[in-house]
């Protein structure tokens, strides 16, 4: 039996449904991540995780105990909260302290655990300052050592580092996760950033419209996105429409608009309608001959580290991701053709949904 | 890129340099309020302080000259005294229970959802909407000797009682049309209020009292200082009230001045006790002020 349980979770408000039917286990010491889009429902199920929010229907259970119920004050759930919640009036100190206070720790142990909590976190030399005193980076390692002094079974985190620069960000993405393995605890994280999700959890829980549409590892979801909502809102995808021309027992052929495309999914039957997904850095430049498309170098984008093109061709315009070896890369307006493995390509059954583009959307 | 760049260089020669301007436009926009605070506030303070200082006598009234007399006299007649001490006595007492009062109401308030958190607003703020004087007969008329509060009474069989003219009636009188200033400021810092470091409280183990002693108190103080200031101030000062359910024998400050104006038409003395209030009212609202914020100045900001 998982440590924590989210089974058939529902909350509706009114004839909304925010979330509905979320299943969800949790192992000790794993760390997953909720990631979706704004409004699809992952904070609520967070809160009803914390107790802030009463489910509609289902239960949560913690170490096989019934909590779906249970008041938030008697959980004793460690909480980091988007804007870190801290009590201003308090020194750092007392801040962290104050869960250990809740739970009538001896004053003589409390000094010990919060300073051992803090030195998790480096902030040692700033017990004595008040949260407005410090930086925004600081405040969240307050939040992280508060809610972790008091040894909760389950650390819940919502968007923690959505209120830091991008910098700063990527910092603390790495160290949220080494004390997580340091300290052991559980852990659910809220966030919309897929490359927050990706680079610290275990496994990642993707959330559209109040539903789980895949949990997975991250590398699974990104390589193996199971909708074609999911290859849009996790990374860039290049997403083409089609019809299935011939099918054999493990792959088919795809017609493009004419083209001839192979995959190698089975179970396709001639004459179905496909959606091909296929990730930007898997494409390659070639010579216009070699290519199984070509198209020209409408734009380039150079990002360091790599270049984006958008190469203009008969299926529109398709996005290649190339590592930046040293060498020059394709001129604006110059012919190139685009080559890729058969085993790169992924394969949704049914139209392509007219929906805007949900990577975009996000913003907060 | 830098040949598309706009040219950041001075585009006209004849703005080359930046003039440092002395800023007239602030003082050009204040003024008003800075002309119309002096005419009617500061021009009336200052005849009165000079009021104070004339030499009086009943035969032929007021005689100019200077004279310290009158402030001898309120601060050594133990008449004064008492009037002093009743009245910071009874604004004490408005201001506390409107602590005890508006605080959790503006605490209640700010936990409802609209329509009825707008609703509420309003009936707390409609009283203010009706004069205090015709507050005050109202009163007077739920207290008076055929009022319903004492027919009630008798049918009790308790009997009779004397509510009006006391300091009880003043206090409360006061609190009734007093609530609204510590509700409003007391309700907007805690709007200010982040609702997660409740949650935060509340997720640490804390149950709700815990969480409101702790954590909610402490941040809406300065709130409640500046209510508690608006209270005592507007208590001490207060005429209306007092004049019309104090009676004739339960004075207060003003009362006393309004008395010494038009009754003994004594105007040095009226100003001089209208200056001494004014004075002991800043004294103990600056102490409390000093008191209460200091304390608090470095934590919240």
């Amino acid at each position: 039996m998982s440590f924590l349980e989210l089974k058939n979770i529902t909350k509706r408000y009114g004839p909304l449904t925010a979330v509905g039917d979320v299943s969800l286990s949790v192992e000790k010491g794993e760390f997953v991540s909720l990631l979706g889009p704004s409004g699809c429902g992952k904070t609520t199920t967070l809160q009803m995780i914390a107790g802030f929010v009463e489910p509609s229907a289902g239960t949560i259970r913690l170490d096989g105990r019934d909590i779906t119920r249970a008041k938030a004050n008697s959980r004793g759930l460690g909480i980091v909260f988007q804007s870190y919640a801290l009590f201003p009036h308090m020194t750092v100190f007392d801040n962290v302290s104050f869960g250990l206070e809740m739970q009538r720790v001896p004053r003589g142990e409390r000094k010990p655990r919060v300073e051992e909590a803090l030195s998790l976190v480096h902030l040692s030399p700033y017990a004595k300052r008040y949260p407005r005193e410090l930086s925004g980076g600081q405040r969240q390692r307050v939040a992280l050592a508060r809610a972790l002094v008091i040894r909760p079974p389950v650390l819940l985190l919502d968007e923690p580092l959505s209120n830091l620069d991008a910098k700063l960000r990527e910092a603390m993405q790495f160290e949220l996760r080494e004390i997580q393995r340091k300290v052991g605890t559980t852990t659910v994280m809220v966030t919309h950033d897929q490359a927050e999700a990706f680079s610290i959890s275990d496994r990642v829980v993707v959330m559209e419209a109040g539903r789980i549409t895949q949990i997975d590892q991250p590398y699974r979801i990104y390589e193996h996105p199971e909708t074609e909502f999911i290859s849009r809102f996790v990374g860039k995808t290049n997403l083409l429409p089609g019809k299935v021309a011939s099918a054999t027992g493990a792959g088919a052929t795809v017609s493009l608009a004419g083209i001839a495309v192979p995959v190698e999914t089975a179970g396709l039957s001639v004459g179905d309608t496909v959606t091909l997904c296929i990730r930007p850095e898997k494409l390659h430049l070639t010579a216009p001959s070699n290519g199984l498309l070509t198209g020209r170098v409408a734009d380039r984008f150079f990002l360091g580290s790599q270049w984006l093109y958008h190469i203009d061709g008969p299926l529109g315009t398709i996005m290649v991701v190339t590592p930046n070896d040293g060498s020059t890369p394709a001129e604006q307006g110059a012919p190139v053709g685009l080559e890729w493995s058969p085993s790169v390509v992924r394969v949704h059954r049914g139209a392509m949904a007219e929906a805007p583009d949900v990577a975009l959307e996000v913003t907060g | 890129m830098s040949a598309s760049l706009p040219d950041t260089a001075p585009a006209s020669p004849g703005d080359e340099t930046p003039v440092r301007r002395f800023p007239i436009a602030p003082l050009f926009l204040s003024a008003p309020a800075v002309l119309l605070f002096a005419a009617l506030v500061l021009t009336p303070l200052f005849l009165t302080a000079l009021l104070s200082f004339n030499q009086f006598d009943y035969a032929t009234g007021r005689t100019g000259g200077f004279t310290l007399e009158h402030y001898l006299a309120v601060v050594t007649d133990e008449y004064y005294l008492e009037i002093f001490l009743r009245t910071f006595r009874i604004s004490a007492l408005a201001t506390a229970i409107c602590v005890v009062i508006g605080v959790p109401e503006a605490y209640i308030l700010s936990r409802m959802t609209n329509p009825w958190r707008s609703i509420f607003l309003l009936v707390i703020l409609a009283p203010l909407l009706v004069s205090v004087v015709v507050r005050a007969f109202g009163w007077s008329m739920l207290l008076g000797p055929e009022g319903p509060v004492n027919g009630a009474l008798i049918a009790l069989g308790i009997g009779r009682m004397k509510l009006l003219y006391s300091e009880g009636t003043v206090v409360v009188a006061l609190v009734h049309v007093m609530l609204p200033f510590m509700v409003i400021p007391v309700w907007t810092s805690l709007q200010k209020l982040d609702p997660a470091v409740e949650q935060a409280a509340l997720s640490f183990g804390a149950s709700r009292a815990t969480a409101i002693v702790r954590v909610v108190a402490p941040q809406i103080l300065p709130g409640i200082l500046s209510g508690s200031l608006i209270v005592f101030g507007l208590s001490a000062s207060a005429f209306a009230i007092p004049g019309l359910l104090g009676g004739r024998r339960l004075k207060m400050v003003a009362t006393v001045v309004y008395d010494q104006y038009l009754s003994d038409l004594n105007w040095p003395m009226g100003a001089a006790v209208a200056v001494i209030l004014l004075a002991a009212n800043l004294i103990i609202m600056l102490t409390y002020h000093r008191m209460v914020e200091g304390h608090y100045r470095r934590r919240l900001g």
